[in-house]
């Protein structure tokens, strides 16, 4: 018997790529807001550090609990985490027009962070389960599953949280397997529903929510108000240029003419600083990740152990492009934090906990054969 | 077997679709590296430009303007700290909210600041909305900072006056640069929001004492707070003025004339210096100074007494009898008339259809030139204009400088009428009348002057025909070499009389003191020459008498006039005085020139002994 305990080479790679992306994001964050934050609180790089400690320890339970275990728990969790999410909206802090965080004291927790990580496990239980044939196995039940949550997160509203539900729900349905004839029926259906569904997705919008939709396609529409975020961010950006303006230099950062620095667009204040190289070798980072996780996934032991894997794949590979897309202005801006560099303790805890799954899935691959 | 299978081939079918999934998503890294590619290598140098923009703002450091003294070295004008508000037109979120809070706060017109907020062009630009809060305003402001973007306040330098109105329209004020005078030359490399002169030395000097302004390059952030300074060029200072001004005499001018409209100029003879240039009602220059609101401006331009005109140089009267300085001076060089010719005064004097009248009942009987100057025979001086004709009374009053500007370092000189058949056909487009010239032999009719001319007239009378240019700055002390610069007299040629004709006006000036109609400037300290005049309200029309009594209303009451120089014998000091609506000048101009006079040789004798002993 080989001892899974003892962590392989792959598994060092794996963790010291992760504990890279972490650290740039405690030294951006450490950028943008070196001193206490207001009301007399630890610096949000200190307190970053101390999430990452705590993400630490949910990142070795997740490793731990074999994964088939959790499984088996999956729906009463995704039930417990619809009444949460439910519960939010009731009881939940009010803030910039959205019901998104319990107050715990100092510190806010969203569940809707969580809901992305339960929402893998209940899929990737409820298709490694089934026989994954015909429509409604394939499409109708797992958009069913998927809708309360979706439906708990839009009322909020949490429109990047919302889009994350979807796009891990679709793709872990694809994964899965769709013929291509249900696919093309798919996309058909799908766009013929778009037009009734955009009157209905854009009137239940915000204002700014829409504001931010419609700044995208031009942020100089109103670049002092509702375009600020997306112009700043692209100069922060495009400032960096090839080898970047340093820390110190970093203007756009360091005067916070780049609002947000620390959370949704830590990414510009990266490329600031570090500029295309820095960035570049940032992308290497994340793609390694990229890899190792598809690898592990491919190399599960059992389908639940590839779809957990390809719904976690997918989560973090979704909140990646999404984010970095927003904050170079080829996506509108979507609150939706860049995994493991935006400062927020719900995220990194969830993200890192997400990584210890995907570990522990591949840890316990080598039991096949036992 | 086949149960295995199945699930074999659906795990690799997995295995398969997952790899489009990485696929996917590394290509989705390679597509926002393209994008990235594109802002920070392609545009880089833009979005650099961009970022340096949004961080660097460059802070006009305002030089202080220069200071001025008197001639004793009494401050006249300085700089005291002073809290501005100012507004930046492209921060303002809410114009009506601000509108009102400024109402609220500082008791600004709402419509005023919404109009102001309308003409504003360059919306950047931070525009001066109140000059010299006080601590309370400024707390006020700053304790609603948060709710009203784009107002900052800042402590600058104030100009400030601190004699107060006393001068003020010499001194003249400052205000803010118009976009008009940005466009001009002189005004040249100037920010906007700038301070120059508005009036007074202000503005004949505004380029020497307005200074250089400086630059400070500094760091902001997003909030628009400093954070680091990246470059400063100092402003320098602007240089100061040391008048040739007496501002004891000034202040006892300016109060001898009191509530009454009026001027008084008194200049040394010997080189034009002015001593005093007083003029009533005046204003406070400080009020002027201080961002005026439109309220407050419109009601000082509309007072009826007109407090912003300097009456010393821009007020234009008849000169009244004191012009029979002139009309002596015509006839005494022209070869129709002498010193011994002799007149009967009856008392009228018929000419066309009109009897000219002499402001004395009955007459004077026989007159010489001397007996009419010093008793002011209107009739003797009818004679006079008849005999000369216009144009040689005209040409005479040029030699004294009528009619021009007498070139004083002070803005917007008038220079009045010597009027002459040329003119009339000129300006009129008629024909001179003969019976016309008779007016003006008296100083009445078109004839008009500025008090500053007639007592540049009577310092050439005194010192024997030298037309001196007044000279208001004597010096000027250059901030950047530290050095006294000396502007020296200047003078613009001599009255061509003769010298028995100055010889005969001394005598006789002399005598309207001390036998005459200026009884009134007798002196127990110094002997005063001088002549008396009274000029006419209304325009020109043959003289009447029974004008200045208590029943007549006031501002149809004749001006005095009183024109004089001292000592008799060796004058240093030329005085004209002239107070509107009060009556004959013997009376109530002549003791205001006497006062003056005997302080300022008082005084100046203390200072010759002081010279004479080496403690100056």
């Amino acid at each position: 018997m080989i001892d899974t305990r003892t962590p392989d080479n792959f598994e060092w790679r794996f963790v010291l790529v992760a504990m890279g992306i972490l650290a740039v994001g405690v030294i951006s964050i450490y950028s943008v807001a070196p001193g206490p934050a207001p009301g007399g609180q630890a610096p949000l790089y200190a307190k970053q550090l101390a999430w990452i400690l705590i993400g630490t320890l949910a990142f070795l339970a997740a490793i731990a609990i074999d994964y088939h275990k959790l499984a088996r728990h999956a729906y009463i969790l995704y039930a417990l985490m619809l009444i949460v999410l439910a519960l939010v909206l009731v009881m939940g802090k009010s803030s910039r027009g959205a019901q998104r965080w319990f107050s715990l004291g100092p510190i806010a927790f969203q569940p809707s962070e969580v809901a992305k990580l339960v929402l893998v496990l209940v899929l990737a239980k409820y298709f490694a389960d089934v026989q994954r044939s015909g429509w409604v196995q394939r499409v109708i039940v797992p958009g069913l599953l998927t809708l309360p949550g979706l439906l708990l997160i839009l009322k909020q509203p949490d429109l990047g949280t919302a889009m994350s539900f979807t796009f891990i729900c679709v793709s872990m349905v694809l994964v899965s397997g769709l013929h291509a004839k249900a696919l093309g029926m798919g996309v058909l259906f799908t766009s013929m529903l778009f037009p009734f569904a955009w009157e209905l997705i854009w009137t239940s919008l915000h204002d700014y929510q829409r504001e931010r939709i419609l700044t995208f396609w031009d942020p100089m529409i109103d670049p002092a108000g509702k375009g600020y975020h997306a112009l700043q961010a692209r100069i922060a950006i495009g400032a960096g240029g090839l080898l970047g303006k340093g820390l110190d230099e970093a203007t756009q950062s360091r005067l916070k003419f780049l609002p947000e620095g620390h959370t949704d667009f830590v990414f510009a204040v990266f490329a600031e600083q570090w500029g295309f190289i820095g960035v570049l070798v940032l992308f290497l980072l994340f793609a390694t990740l990229i890899f190792l996780a598809s690898e592990i996934a491919f190399k599960a032991r059992d389908p639940l152990g590839l779809l957990l894997a390809a719904g976690i794949l997918s989560m973090l590979g979704f909140c990646l492009m999404v984010n970095v897309g927003m904050t170079m202005g080829i996506f509108p801006i979507v609150g939706i934090p860049l995994p493991l560099m935006s400062y927020g303790g719900t995220t990194t805890v969830t993200s890192m906990a997400a990584l210890g799954l995907l570990l522990n899935v591949k840890r316990r691959r080598l039991t096949l054969f036992y | 077997m086949s149960k295995f299978t199945t699930q074999h081939e659906d795990f690799k079918n997995l295995q398969r679709r997952l790899l489009y999934l990485r696929l996917g998503l590394l290509l989705g890294l390679l597509l926002l590296s393209v994008r990235l590619w594109y802002l920070q290598v392609v545009k880089g140098t833009y979005y650099r430009a961009l970022s340096e923009q949004n961080r660097i703002r460059t802070v006009d450091l305002k030089p202080a303007r220069g200071l001025i003294f008197d001639r004793h070295g009494e401050l006249l004008a300085n700089n005291v700290p002073s809290f501005n508000l100012y507004l930046t037109v492209e921060d303002i979120r809410d114009r009506e909210g601000l509108a009102t809070a400024l109402e609220d706060l500082l008791g600004l017109p709402r419509a005023e600041t919404k109009k102001r907020l309308a003409l504003q062009a360059r919306s950047y630009v931070p525009i001066l909305v109140k000059a010299g809060l006080t601590l309370r305003e400024a707390a006020l402001i700053e304790g609603h900072r948060l709710d009203l973007p784009g107002l900052r306040i800042q402590a600058e330098s104030q100009r400030n006056y601190p004699q107060g109105s006393l001068g003020g329209h010499l001194l003249g004020y400052v205000g803010e640069v118009s976009p008009e005078q940005l466009d001009e030359p002189a005004f040249a490399g100037l920010a906007q929001g700038s301070m120059v002169g508005k009036a007074g030395v202000e503005k004949t000097y505004d380029r020497m004492i307005r200074g250089t302004a400086g630059e400070k390059i500094i760091e902001v952030d997003a909030r628009g707070n400093e954070r680091k300074t990246v470059e400063v060029v100092e402003q320098t200072p602007g240089d100061d003025l040391h008048l040739s001004l007496d501002m004891r005499m000034q202040q006892m001018a300016e109060s001898l004339l009191g509530e009454e409209a009026g001027a008084v100029v008194a200049l040394d003879t010997t080189n034009g210096d002015v001593l005093v240039l007083a003029s009533r009602p005046t204003f406070d220059p400080n009020t002027l100074s201080r961002g005026l609101t439109a309220a407050v401006w419109e009601q000082i331009a509309s007072d009826p007494r007109h407090p912003l005109t300097n009456r010393t140089l821009q007020g234009q009267y008849p000169p009244g009898s004191t012009f029979k300085i002139v009309v002596a001076s015509a006839a005494l060089e022209s070869d129709k008339w002498s010193s011994d010719t002799k007149v009967r005064c009856t008392g009228t004097f018929p000419s066309g259809n009109h009897v000219f009248k002499d402001w004395k009942k009955g007459g004077h009987g026989v007159m010489d030139m001397d007996q009419a100057i010093v008793n002011s025979c209107d009739v003797y001086f009818y004679n006079i204009g008849h005999r000369l004709g216009i144009d040689t009374i005209a040409e005479t009053a040029r030699w004294f400088g009528l009619g021009q500007l007498t070139g004083i370092d002070l803005p917007s000189e008038r220079i009045g009428i010597v009027p002459s058949t040329e003119w009339k056909q000129r300006v009129r487009k008629e024909p001179w009348y003969a019976g016309e010239t008779i007016s003006v032999a008296i100083g009445q009719g078109y004839v008009s002057v500025t008090p500053l001319q007639m007592a540049v007239a009577t310092a050439a009378v005194a010192n024997g025909g030298i037309l001196y240019k007044p000279r208001l700055v004597r010096a000027v002390r250059e901030r950047a070499s530290s050095r006294l610069r000396e502007i020296p007299p200047q003078d613009r040629g001599s009255v061509p009389l003769q010298d028995r004709t100055f010889a005969l006006l001394h005598e006789s000036l002399h005598g309207v003191v001390t036998r005459g109609t200026g009884g009134r400037a007798r002196s127990k300290i110094v002997e005063i020459a001088g002549k008396t005049g009274t000029a006419q309200t209304v325009g020109a029309r043959p003289v009447q008498t029974g004008t200045n009594h208590e029943a007549v209303p006031k501002q149809f009451r004749d001006h005095a006039w009183f024109v004089a120089y001292a000592p008799a014998d060796a004058p240093r000091i030329a005085v004209a005085v002239i107070v509107e609506n009060i009556g004959h000048g013997g009376t109530f101009a002549a003791p205001i020139a006497k006062a003056l006079i005997e302080e300022y040789l008082k005084v100046s004798e203390t200072d010759d002994r002081h010279q004479n002993t080496g403690q100056f």
